[in-house]
């Protein structure tokens, strides 16, 4: 899977969201009730507000400082005998591991789960060399089997199924014949993939955060699938966005706090492991390590008017919040990255031709901001994509007629004086009994599920009523 | 006290009783009103879009309308949330930075100047019903006034109020997104319609017009009888007997 997970059309994929209920039955409950959990979770950590000013000041230092953090990390990974690789591109990246994996004879890999994988192709990579290649979260597994039906969440990937599509998809792919309960399909899954970790020569695992001083990763999993993808297999690859990185375990501590809070309500979660190349002496643990960096977009990102989205710790919090994709779904985004920090860093990443229309699918309502635990102003930064797409004159010469002629007139008393004096008899035209039932583009889509009534005549006008009692006084 | 009034374009093209309503309200609680003629638009709707040099124009109108007032008050939280943008979009503007400060620090949302300025939580209203109230997204993160309304609501005799369900999910306006993408907008505002039917209110009342149009338009068109007013006609209802400001028992 790359970055982008559907070429059609925008629209498209809208209506295919929205008119697909047992999806947006299963996102609004998961919403709601993770929404009480986070709420829950985060009170218990005492004043979370001052946890999240925190967090926000942890990410922007860590960013401010990135090439320092980064070459400390990379110094301190290798004076352990581990191996980092700075990837400029996705090809870079998903070719460093390919040869990894190909000097090392590997033909069976595990992966534990990782959006930055996805964003660089590495599944399509390994198949086509010839490797056997099984996610193991249990998400990611069921999609895998379910023909790579890509992602619809950054944290629950297979949020959009529910155990009786579960149940189809295990019995024709797998031969299995129990029943729907998810102890069950769980428990299926789990002896299918406990062989597949003992046979895999190879085990590729993300990274929450890398840890500059220790030269060490840290895996936040409910499943413990990432500890035995890295513990198991004889070489372990790690791969990371180049930003997601702390200085020290302080620091990871902080952000792992707010991290499961926000993704998932918990306190922390399951397991919650730093990992790196072994040190000498060890009889466990892989004998190799592998650190992938991943640029592929990310500098440009850097320092520019969206600086503030690398602070993104992939919780999915701003998912959990929006009634955008509260009815879509995440598979409406067209990328791996869904929901409101998708319609930010898909544009970034794969570029306005593919996703201009992103950052218009959102009604700016500011919750994505609100939650958002290292405080990126999304809902700003989905203005700022606008503002760059009007200029590049994107939008349709319709939308930048009509918004010039909004502008004038919104910003002059008299041409506004004027059209109040219009809008009321020019709207007659348009109504019936009072209400608008015709009119144009910009308001079919208002008049095709809402009653519109008509403007008031001049006369009867707010700023009339004033002008009559000032007139009045004065007399 | 010296207020100036912010009608906003919605409430003088279409619901002029708001403007009233808030500006009998405001007189009532001792204000003395004016309403500067040149103000339009706070220039949201093509910000929003993305038009940024062409919402300017309307934004810089809309500083010198407000030049020389002490307080300027408006009937939605939306409006005034734009209104204290003004700064950050102005942040290097040597002619036009102070202004945007200026009007920032001087606006309020009408239930917010009430309740934070005047000191006042009870107006003296009356309102026989059962109601609920609906939480508009940019007055309550953006301008972050989450509780001033339910302070003044609470005071007003005879209102039982009802909690709304999912009450911080987005009714599906957010300006010109309900034209843009009037499917997704409609399957918002249908949800909130739902939560509104399940409270069994028969009053919604919200501090934003344009929430208001959109919920109370879809209520219209699915012919649920649920009476859509304005806070400011909330707190506009009240009996000769009850003196202003005073308490009842």
């Amino acid at each position: 899977m790359s970055l982008q997970t559907d070429k059609r059309d925008f629209s498209e994929r809208t209506l295919d969201g929205l008119g697909d209920s047992f999806m947006r039955n299963a996102v609004g409950s998961a919403q709601d009730s993770l929404k009480t959990r986070r709420l829950s979770a985060a009170t218990t950590l005492g004043d979370w507000e001052q946890w999240r000013n925190v967090g926000q000041l942890i990410r922007q230092h860590t960013l401010q400082n990135l090439d320092y953090y980064l070459e400390q990390l990379a110094d301190n990974v290798e004076k352990q005998g581990g191996h980092v690789y700075f990837a400029a591109t996705k090809e870079e990246a998903s070719s460093y591991i390919r040869d990894v994996v190909v000097r090392k004879q590997a033909t069976k890999v595990v992966k534990s789960k990782s959006m930055v994988t996805e964003e660089i192709e590495l599944n399509r990579v390994l198949i086509e060399a010839g490797c056997e290649l099984i996610e193991t979260d249990l998400g990611e597994y069921i999609l895998q089997m379910d023909d790579w039906d890509p992602p619809s969440h950054i944290v629950a990937p297979a949020l959009h199924k529910d155990r009786r599509q579960i149940q189809r998809v295990f019995s024709e792919k797998l031969g299995y014949t129990g029943d729907e309960t998810p102890e069950n399909l769980a428990g299926f899954a789990r002896t299918v993939l406990r062989q597949k970790f003992l046979e895999a020569e190879v085990g590729i695992t993300g990274c929450n955060f890398a840890i500059a001083n220790l030269g060490a990763i840290n895996l936040v999993t409910n499943e413990g699938n990432g500890d035995l993808t890295a513990a198991i297999p004889k070489t372990h690859i790690a791969v990371m966005g180049m930003e997601r990185i702390v200085p020290t375990l302080e620091e990871m501590e902080v952000l792992d706090n707010l991290l499961c809070r926000s993704a998932v309500g918990q306190k922390l979660t399951s397991y919650i492991t730093v990992m790196g190349p072994s040190a000498a002496g060890e009889t466990d643990g892989p004998e190799e390590f592998h650190l992938v960096v991943v640029d592929n977009g990310r500098s440009d990102i850097l320092g520019s008017e969206f600086n503030e989205a690398l602070q993104c710790i992939r919780c999915g919090a701003c998912l959990n919040v929006c009634p955008i994709y509260r009815h879509i779904g995440g598979h409406a985004y067209g990328s791996i990255y869904p929901g409101p920090i998708g319609a930010v860093i898909t544009p970034l990443l794969g570029g306005y031709d593919d996703y201009k229309e992103l950052p218009f699918a959102s009604s700016l309502c500011g919750a994505c901001t609100d939650v958002c635990p290292v405080k990126i102003p999304l809902h700003e930064q989905l203005i700022m994509h606008r503002q760059n797409i009007v200029q590049q004159r994107r939008t349709g010469a319709g939308d930048r007629l009509q918004m010039k002629a909004a502008s004038r007139l919104l910003s002059s008393p008299a041409l506004f004086g004027r059209s109040l004096r219009f809008a009321h008899s020019a709207s007659r035209l348009m109504s019936k009994r009072g209400r608008i039932v015709r009119g144009p583009a910009l308001i079919h889509g208002w008049i095709h599920a809402r009653d519109l009534k008509q403007p008031v005549k001049q006369q009867d006008s707010f700023r009339a009523w004033m002008e009559k009692r000032k007139g009045g006084a004065e007399q | 006290m010296k207020v100036s009034i912010f009608s906003t374009c919605l409430v003088d093209l279409m619901t002029p009783d708001v403007g009233i309503a808030m500006v009998e309200v405001l007189e009532r609680l001792g204000c003395e009103i004016d309403f500067p003629a040149s103000q339009v638009c706070c220039g949201q709707p093509t910000y929003n879009s993305g038009y940024l040099k062409d919402s300017k124009l309307a934004m810089q109108n809309m500083m010198l309308a407000f030049e020389h007032s002490d307080y300027v008050v408006g009937p939605s939280g939306s409006c005034i949330a734009m209104f204290h943008e003004y700064p950050k979009i102005f942040k290097g503007d040597p002619q036009w930075e102070l202004k945007a400060v200026a009007l920032k620090e001087k606006s309020y949302e009408f239930t917010q100047f009430i309740v934070k300025v005047l000191g006042v939580t009870d107006v003296g209203a009356s309102l026989e019903g059962t109601a609920t109230y609906h939480r508009s997204c940019h007055m309550t993160r953006l301008l972050g006034e989450k509780e001033t309304p339910y302070q003044l609501l609470e005071q007003v005799k005879g209102l039982q109020l009802e909690p709304l369900k999912n009450s911080d999910n987005c009714c599906g306006f957010g300006g010109t997104f309900s034209v843009k993408m009037p499917e997704i907008s409609e399957q918002m505002v249908d949800e909130k319609c739902g939560c509104i039917k399940d409270t069994g209110a028969d009053i919604l009342i919200s501090a934003d017009m344009g929430c208001l149009l959109n919920i109370g338009g879809r209520l219209s068109r699915k012919g649920e009888p649920v009476r859509i007013m304005h806070i400011a006609e909330v707190l506009n209802q009240h009996q000769s007997v009850v003196s202003r400001g005073g308490s009842r028992t």
